[in-house]
């Protein structure tokens, strides 16, 4: 079976030699490829399947990177290539378990006031520099420094004193124990050699041309095409096999997926109707491989709760009974989701598989509407109470197709049990200031993204309900804060698991949101690239480790 | 002339001042700041954050404040800084987008003319006939075509069936290692679809606009003249009508100075072309101010200038109107 396999990919290359001899085939390939001769020869000699240093991957991105530095950028991006190039002193290891990367331990001392970090002593800058506590210490305070533009102070600012006794070893006390406090060190280390003269760092050599720790060293930055990125041969973690990385900026999705099938772009996240319509022929599943895992984010139907129409429990409750949420997984995402019921990630430790669920039952939402006092009392098929009729609109963003059709169907599953929606689609910026900032809605689809950390304090605790907060639907409940409290302050984890498991009964029992659906990333890679092992993590996790086999090696001359 | 060129460019100073004003109220009133799209919705960024990018970038300051400090910049040609992270300064990403833009439309135009003249004399002379009915058709179908749609379409024949032209880009990866030569031809490969696809839309205006001038000119005494002293019907047509058709053409190209530097935003996305379209439609999605401000401030300049080289243009092909300004 195996063996024929690559008998036909050895067929396959000798195809693509025979079309790149004749000058037809993909341009990229035209000067990159090998003498047609070399590649008969090593199609016909069968070997070369393990691992080899060599080739190079084209990544398909909507978006252009925004900077090279990515602790003060906030897009998707940048945080790609950010990952490549820097490293943190941790990270989230394939099972979202945190392990060192700089940090070769640490030791968390005096309840979680107190961490050590006992850093890796074989680590060198990009530009030959050996990294040390000073370069960590550093960008602890480049993160602090009120002139630095960066979103991303807020956990750093918790920290109440930090120092580097001797170069491998760096401290950071806190004020109150804060247990999200171990993962925010997987902060990208910034050189303090690069950068420690600088008056502004958005205008530095280092955002221009950055040195980091990663396991790829940048190349070039051709804005709003492409970047490129060639492989750290001392990496601290082992030589990365794959020689090159080029992130080839396509903006159109159609565009990317011709560039795709026709060998331009090595790997992309594919959208649903591409994953089950697109590619479900032959030809495809040929050259690439595709898979599909559950996301880190969320989608729901978020109610305002200062108004009157939504005060009510059962209220809630019964909108979330009179949703099929299976149905729509299948009619947005084509059923390449699954349901929501909290807000946090199904495969985690930290969800809460045993929370009340809301299956579809129109009957019993009904019923839950008729308890909380509304009825058809004037036969015109919506709902009333006291003279008011159960009717509100459902805002969204602009741009978000899966959003707005979401909408549509949580519009007719509503009216089933005479409740009226009106839906209504706003450009974001205009749709943030002008609805959710001033709390002028009444209910919105909007999405949350979710971390491997568990802490939502900025979410769900009271706290957080003024203008720009996140708590914008205004929810409060005291067992709520203190649970979210309790669980920001604790380090151990069967511990912090109990509070978010009650954290989550509670929020699944008086619904605030209509949890809805949690998507799945749904990357195809090009069939060369070996040893790609999904997890809960995704699939770059292991990215050092993929491998091209040096008979299938395309791009030659990387 | 002289005399009048002056006016001209003087008369242009309160007309830019006025549109930077304008540019600068509206971009302001659009909702949203530069920093809502990093920091809204983001559990992350806190209060902190938000004040602190705004102070950043200068924000905080009244609004007239901001007006007369950018236009202060302005009057030593700065255009002042992006709000990107990149935080490059926006003549340097405008140099960095506007060859590439410039090259495209440059082949469009000539394109555009190259055809579009020859067909417009063409359903002229030949009016009503077989032809002329022909080219209408044509050119309108152009006009009308999505040209997204018309492109999507191009790529799967061109790129994926028959693999004869590259899909998106401007050039391919290891072009920095091409010779002179290969970088030209592979430069060419990339720009067939999007230069065709682009003039192909832009047929009709041109062609239609030739065809009416030159009818009307055809209609004139002094064709009929030129016919009743014996001249050959080629002669007539291409010495003495075409030139006086032609006439109206330079308004047109005089006019379209500006449209060089303005990519379009979907054929760009589309093909994946780093021209000055998406550049300008970034900024204004994120509201990076000083780059949208410097791009409307160039736009309006080259839009002044287009207009004033046309009448100069005008003036100096046709001496009916130079010497009457005599």
């Amino acid at each position: 079976m195996k063996g024929n396999r690559g008998r036909r990919l050895s067929l396959f290359i000798l195809f693509l030699a025979v079309v790149l001899a004749t000058g037809c085939g993909d341009r990229s390939e035209k000067k990159s490829a090998v003498p047609p001769k070399d590649v008969v020869d090593i199609a016909v000699g069968d070997g070369g399947k393990a691992p080899y240093y060599g080739d190079a991957i084209v990544i398909g991105s909507i978006g252009d990177i925004s900077g090279l530095i990515p602790n003060i950028t906030s897009d998707s991006a940048s945080r790609d290539i950010g990952d490549f190039i820097y490293d943190g002193l941790v990270r989230y290891d394939k099972n979202l378990e945190i392990e060192g990367v700089l940090a070769e331990s640490w030791e968390i001392k005096e309840g979680g006031l107190k961490i050590v970090f006992h850093l890796r002593k074989d680590v060198k800058w990009h530009d030959g520099e050996p990294f040390t506590s000073k370069d960590v210490l550093f960008t602890y305070k480049f993160m602090i420094d009120p002139r630095t533009p960066t979103a991303y102070a807020e956990s750093f600012l918790q920290v109440k004193n930090a120092y580097a006794p001797d170069p491998y070893t760096f401290i950071v006390e806190y004020e109150k124990p804060y247990a999200p406090a171990l993962g925010s060190w997987g902060l990208y280390i910034l050189p303090e050699h690069r950068l420690r003269d600088t008056e502004d760092p958005i205008k530095s050599e280092q955002n221009r041309n950055p040195v980091g720790t990663g396991a790829y060293k940048f190349v070039e930055w051709k804005p709003a095409e492409r970047v490129v990125l060639e492989s750290n041969h001392d990496y601290f973690l082992g030589r990365p096999y794959i020689n090159r990385i080029i992130y080839r900026i396509i903006p159109d999705q159609a565009t990317m997926f011709l560039e795709l099938k026709a060998g331009g772009v090595d790997f992309m996240g594919l959208t649903p109707p591409q994953f089950r319509r697109q590619t479900e022929i032959a030809e495809f599943n040929k050259n690439f491989n595709k898979f599909r895992y559950i996301s880190f984010s969320y989608t729901y139907l978020g109610y305002n709760l200062k108004n009157p129409l939504f005060k009510d429990k059962r209220v809630r409750q019964a909108l979330s009974h009179a949703l099929n949420r299976m149905d729509i997984v299948q009619g947005v995402l084509l059923g390449l989701g699954v349901e929501a019921t909290t807000p946090y990630k199904p495969d985690t430790w930290v969800h809460n598989p045993g929370v009340r669920k809301f299956e579809y039952d129109p009957e019993k939402a009904k019923k839950l509407l008729a308890d909380a006092g509304w009825k058809d009392s004037d036969g015109n098929g919506i709902l009333d109470k006291d003279g008011r009729e159960f009717s509100f609109t459902i805002m969204t963003n602009h741009g978000n197709e899966a959003r707005s059709k979401t909408a549509t169907l949580i519009k007719s599953y509503f009216e089933k049990i005479g409740v009226s929606v009106k839906i209504r689609i706003v450009e974001w910026a205009a749709f943030i200031n002008e609805f959710i900032d001033k709390k002028n809605f009444e209910a919105v689809i909007l999405g949350w993204g979710t971390g491997p950390e568990p802490d939502q304090y900025n979410i769900w605790h009271s706290s957080k309900t003024g203008e720009k907060e996140l708590n914008f639907i205004s929810y409060a409940n005291p067992e709520v804060d203190e649970l979210l409290e309790k669980g920001r302050r604790t380090f151990d984890k069967e511990k912090r698991r109990g509070y978010y498991w009650r954290l989550q009964e509670i929020l699944a029992e008086e619904q605030p949101y209509n949890f809805l659906y949690v998507g799945e990333s749904l990357p195809a890679v090009h069939r060369r690239f070996r040893n790609i092992e999904p997890a809960p993590a995704g699939i770059t996790y292991n990215f050092i480790e993929w491998y091209v086999p040096e008979s299938e090696i395309r791009y030659t001359k990387f | 002339m002289g005399k009048y060129l002056a006016k001209r460019l003087l008369l242009m100073i309160p007309l830019l001042l006025g549109i930077t004003i304008i540019t600068f109220s509206v971009i302001h009133l659009a909702p949203g700041s530069p920093t809502d799209l990093v920091t809204d919705l983001n559990p992350q960024a806190g209060a902190e954050a938000r004040e602190r990018l705004i102070a950043y970038y200068g924000l905080d300051k009244p609004l007239h404040v901001q007006y007369v400090n950018w236009l202060k910049r302005l009057a030593t040609l700065d255009f002042g800084q992006s709000f990107q992270p990149d935080g490059k300064p926006v003549i340097e990403k405008i140099k960095e987008r506007i060859p590439i833009t410039i090259e495209i439309n440059v082949l469009s135009m000539i394109v555009i003319i190259s055809i579009a003249i020859p067909l417009g004399v063409i359903s002229a002379v030949k009016k009503d006939s077989f032809l002329d009915k022909g080219t209408t058709v044509f050119v309108f179908v152009g006009f009308a075509t999505p040209t997204f749609w018309l492109a999507l379409l191009c790529m799967i024949l061109f790129g994926v069936k028959l693999g004869w032209l590259p899909i998106s880009g401007i050039n391919s990866l290891d072009y920095d290692r091409l010779s002179l030569f290969g970088k030209i031809v592979d430069r060419g490969r990339h720009l067939i679809m999007p230069v065709i696809l682009g003039a192909f839309g832009g047929l009709a205006g041109l062609s239609r606009y030739m065809r009416s001038n030159m009818l009307e000119v055809v209609r004139q005494e002094y064709i009929q003249t030129a016919r009743a002293k014996g001249i050959s019907e080629k002669r007539v047509i291409f010495k003495h009508a075409m030139r006086n058709a032609l006439l109206p053409v330079i308004t047109i190209l005089g006019l379209s100075v500006p449209t060089l530097i303005g990519g379009s935003v979907i054929f760009e996305t589309i093909f994946a072309i780093p021209g000055m379209g998406r550049l300008f439609y970034q900024g204004v999605m994120s509201r990076d101010y000083p780059v949208v401000l410097g791009i409307l401030f160039i736009g309006a300049v080259l839009t002044l200038i287009g207009n004033l080289l046309a009448d100069v243009g005008y003036a100096l092909a046709d001496p009916r109107i130079r010497e009457g300004e005599g």
